[in-house]
């Protein structure tokens, strides 16, 4: 075995330690800048929240008939105080599972990430294309794809999306957890 | 225009320009004939043509190099200018001398909704004379609130000279909290604080009989009073607690402005007067105007109050209880060390402590001099006793024991601010001037005048930043002029005032900017680093109602139906009224006809700017409504018919479209 036990287990530690670390800070963030905002306006997404200038952002966006934002993926967003820990959990089970049932313990944390990824553009591509057309402004604005990441713009605004650090701690909890279930897969994985 | 002969004469004044910029922009006052234009080294071709064109002398153009704060950029000092009898506080940036804010106080004012919504008109009416309220006012003396001798930026204090009230504004939101009615006086002038704003000293200008009592002419010697209230302000509460006040009974001398000690002289107060005569107006006799009743001796009173004392007193349980507060008879301040009187030049003006607290200087007004008092040696004098007293029992320390020089400074002084640099500055109304001059020692020497300034014209106060303080700022002083003459273009007979800007960082004065005061006349103002002042963006919470300073149980928080509508309660109907851009709910208010009416109305916005108002048409209803703000205002509905009611701030794209109907049946 070239591998060692104590890499084994460093890998499950760092798994589960990004993962929960990425539950404390948010995963991504828009900004909007305008002229009458030269201080912009900007809002931070996390698995169980959404925060910062979100009443002002939503009385712009009633103009345009763009659902608040509260009301986007808020199951998700309740959920996830319950699929969150039942999703880490399994890690602790990865001490003791069968070498090879191991990689079922990882695999809830290693989909974290890219379930939310896949949520968010769902939803945001879904909120920009069912404006509400009785909107003051829904004859000024047509239908479009949010930008999920890097500038885009809407109206006078120009916007910014991005990653937070909490989704790049859940993408290397995703990382770490594919590099576990290699192993697992190859053989190379002993107890931790 | 001969552009060729233009240009050489732009080369020929260039070396002159270009020194100007580099000293620092000491320039000489050189007139408008000086120079007609002016080539300034490192200035691309565009700003000599801008010079050239606007035919701009080298002063000129460091005066507006000087001045000139770029879109975006923000002014150094904030400076509180009393509105004089417009009842309102004035808020100018320095050094651009942009108008700010209008503060209203005393005044209602619409576009605030100042005496329009319920706490406001309630203060007024708390706030008035013999049952009547009072809608004016004639705002002199604002005070900004200190701690250690320097303004702090909390408050400002602003009294209303023709009904002796003084006003609490916050600088948190720069609105009026409280006016307090004096229950003794009729008319102030005086107004400042104490180095740590324990009290707010007002004192009278006109004697009358203390208390609103009737006593004919005949009977001014034994009959009428002045007097000097000292309120107790409440830091915490940012209220005056008249309960804890108390007022020293004073003669009938018909006392002026009013300084505070500091530092050496902590714990006194200086008021001087100008009727030592005890004239009154045309004499019950048939005698000669006041004018010059008033005018007759070579000496008048400064009144010198050791308040700590008097408020030893009261603390003592020795006072009397008058009127709601604490109350020191004349008798009692004379024969207990708390009042004392010091003879200044006939009919002075201003009595202005040093920063270090040491001296006292008193303007001339008709005398051309300042004349230097030194507290210590003041002092000396009141411990040695053996002095005489005025007719009413009150001890006179002799001029020549407390006065230590006089400078000659022109003709009419009135007003002295300070700098860092150990210059005062005092202004000089018949000159249209301000002198400078140096601060000498406890020995007078070194006393002595430096130079003036002309200032456009006639001017009263004159103001500097923290140039009443223990720690004055320089850079700056600024001319409040009565009179603007040929400064600005004609706006009819009724001119406006002129405010002037000057740099007092060179070897000499130099005149930097004119601004207009387009209405009533300014008296004193004070100016404070704007990093001091830390007022709120938006208000703290939704709800928040400014003059309570707290959030109102009752006010509408959201547009949710629950918190929102039309009820009917004991007292008529409650409208709960939630704004935000770009919609009033409830946008129907229907009404029977004579129903009493309280509509409260709440901007739920949270971001900066947010305004909205609300203006109801035949009620006389107008409110503006910031972010956070609750506006109550209540009436009878008493003319059927239809009223549309509107925001009245342009608050988004869809302003037009906020409306809403007021149906009354």
């Amino acid at each position: 075995m070239t591998m060692h036990r104590p890499s084994d287990r460093t890998l499950l530690f760092a798994t589960a330690a990004f993962a929960l670390l990425s539950l404390l800070i948010p995963w991504w963030f828009i900004s909007m800048h305008a002229p009458q905002y030269p201080d912009g306006l900007r809002v931070s997404v996390s698995l169980f929240n959404v925060s910062g200038d979100t009443a002002e952002i939503d009385d712009l966006n009633h103009y345009i008939g763009f659902r608040p934002l509260d009301t986007i993926a808020a199951t998700e967003r309740k959920m996830a105080w319950l699929a969150i820990p039942a999703a880490l959990l399994p890690l602790l089970g990865a001490f003791f599972a069968r070498r090879k049932y191991a990689w079922l313990t990882v695999l809830p944390t290693a989909v974290i990430a890219p379930v939310f990824v896949v949520d968010l553009v769902t939803w945001m591509t879904y909120a920009g294309h069912h404006l509400d057309p009785h909107a003051a402004l829904s004859n000024s604005i047509s239908p479009w794809t949010p930008n999920f990441l890097g500038p885009g713009g809407v109206g006078q605004f120009r916007t910014f999306a991005m990653f937070d650090p909490g989704f790049l701690f859940a993408a290397a909890a995703t990382i770490c957890a594919i590099v576990i279930v290699a192993r697992v897969v190859r053989g190379r994985w002993a107890h931790a | 225009m001969s552009t060729v002969g233009r240009k050489e004469f732009v080369t020929t004044l260039g070396v002159g320009g270009a020194a100007a910029l580099l000293a620092g922009c000491n320039t000489p006052q050189s007139g408008s004939s000086a120079g007609s234009s002016a080539s300034i080294a490192g200035l691309g071709t565009d700003a000599h043509g801008i010079i050239s064109a606007r035919n701009l002398s080298p002063s000129d153009v460091t005066a507006a190099l000087k001045t000139y704060v770029p879109s975006g950029k923000l002014d150094d000092y904030y400076m509180f200018a009393s509105g004089g009898h417009s009842g309102q506080v004035l808020v100018i940036g320095v050094p651009s001398m942009r108008l700010l804010k209008t503060i209203p106080v005393f005044t209602p004012d619409p576009y605030d909704g100042w005496g329009y919504n319920v706490p406001s008109q309630e203060m007024l009416a708390g706030a008035g004379v013999n049952g009547k309220t009072i809608t004016h006012g004639d705002t002199h003396h604002p005070a900004l609130s200190e701690t250690n001798g320097d303004y702090d930026g909390e408050f400002v204090f602003i009294n209303d000279k023709v009904n002796a009230r003084i006003a609490v504004i916050s600088l948190k939101d720069f609105g009026c909290k409280q006016i307090v009615k004096n229950p003794f006086i009729i008319s102030n002038h005086g107004t400042c604080v104490t180095p740590n704003t324990d009290y707010v000293i007002e004192t009278s200008q006109y004697a009358t009989p203390l208390g609103w009592g009737y006593a004919p002419l005949s009977e001014f010697k034994t009959a009428y009073r002045g007097a000097a209230t000292y309120w107790k302000f409440d830091r915490k509460a940012g209220k005056i607690d008249p309960a804890k006040s108390f007022t020293i009974e004073l003669p009938p001398y018909f006392q002026d402005l009013t300084d505070a000690g500091k530092l050496a002289s902590d714990g006194w107060s200086f008021t001087n007067s100008f009727n030592s005569e005890l004239a009154t107006p045309l004499d019950y006799k048939g005698g000669p105007p006041l004018e010059v009743g008033a005018s007759q001796n070579d000496m008048d009173f400064m009144h010198v109050i050791n308040w700590r004392k008097a408020e030893a007193l009261v603390k003592s349980g020795a006072a009397q209880r008058r009127e709601g507060m604490a109350f020191i008879p004349l008798e009692q301040a004379a024969s207990q060390g708390i009042l004392f009187l010091l003879p200044e030049p006939k009919s002075p003006h201003g009595v202005d402590v040093s920063p270090d607290g040491r001296f006292m200087v008193v303007a001339g007004k008709l005398d051309p001099h300042v004349t230097i008092y030194s507290f210590a040696r003041f002092q000396d004098a009141i411990a040695k006793g053996g002095l005489h007293k005025d007719r009413y029992g009150i001890p006179i320390v002799p001029f020549e024991k407390a006065s230590i020089a006089q400078v000659k400074v022109g003709l009419g002084p009135l007003h002295t601010q300070f700098d860092d640099r150990g210059y005062a500055y005092t202004s000089l109304f018949l000159d249209s001037a301000i002198a400078r001059w140096k601060m000498g020692d406890e020995n007078g020497q070194g006393w002595t005048m430096v130079d003036t300034i002309p200032t456009q014209y006639n001017i009263g106060h004159l103001g500097a930043p923290h140039g009443d303080t223990t720690k004055p700022r320089g850079g700056y002083v600024m001319a409040f002029n009565k009179w603007s003459l040929d400064r600005f273009a004609l706006v009819g007979p009724l001119y406006p005032r002129n405010f002037q800007l000057i740099d007092t960082t060179g070897d000499k004065m130099q005149m930097l900017y004119d601004m207009p005061i387009g209405q009533a006349e300014p008296h004193y103002s004070q100016v404070i680093e704007a990093s001091l002042v830390k007022p709120w963006a938006v208000y703290p919470e939704v709800g928040f109602e400014a003059v309570a300073m707290a959030v109102d149980p009752k006010a509408p928080k959201t547009l949710l139906l629950a918190d929102t509508g039309v009820h009917t309660t004991a007292d008529g109907v409650e409208v709960r009224m939630a704004v935000v851009r770009s919609h009033f709910q409830p946008d129907v208010v229907k009404v029977a006809a004579g129903s009493n009416v309280t509509w409260r109305i709440t901007n739920v916005e949270r971001a900066k700017n947010a305004m909205h108002g609300f203006a109801l048409p035949g009620y006389n209803i107008s409110v503006s409504s910031e972010p956070g703000s609750e506006q109550v205002v209540r009436f009878v509905a008493d003319k059927p018919g239809v009223y549309p009611f509107y925001c009245t701030d342009f608050c988004s794209a869809l302003h037009l479209e906020i409306m809403g109907y007021f149906l009354v049946s």
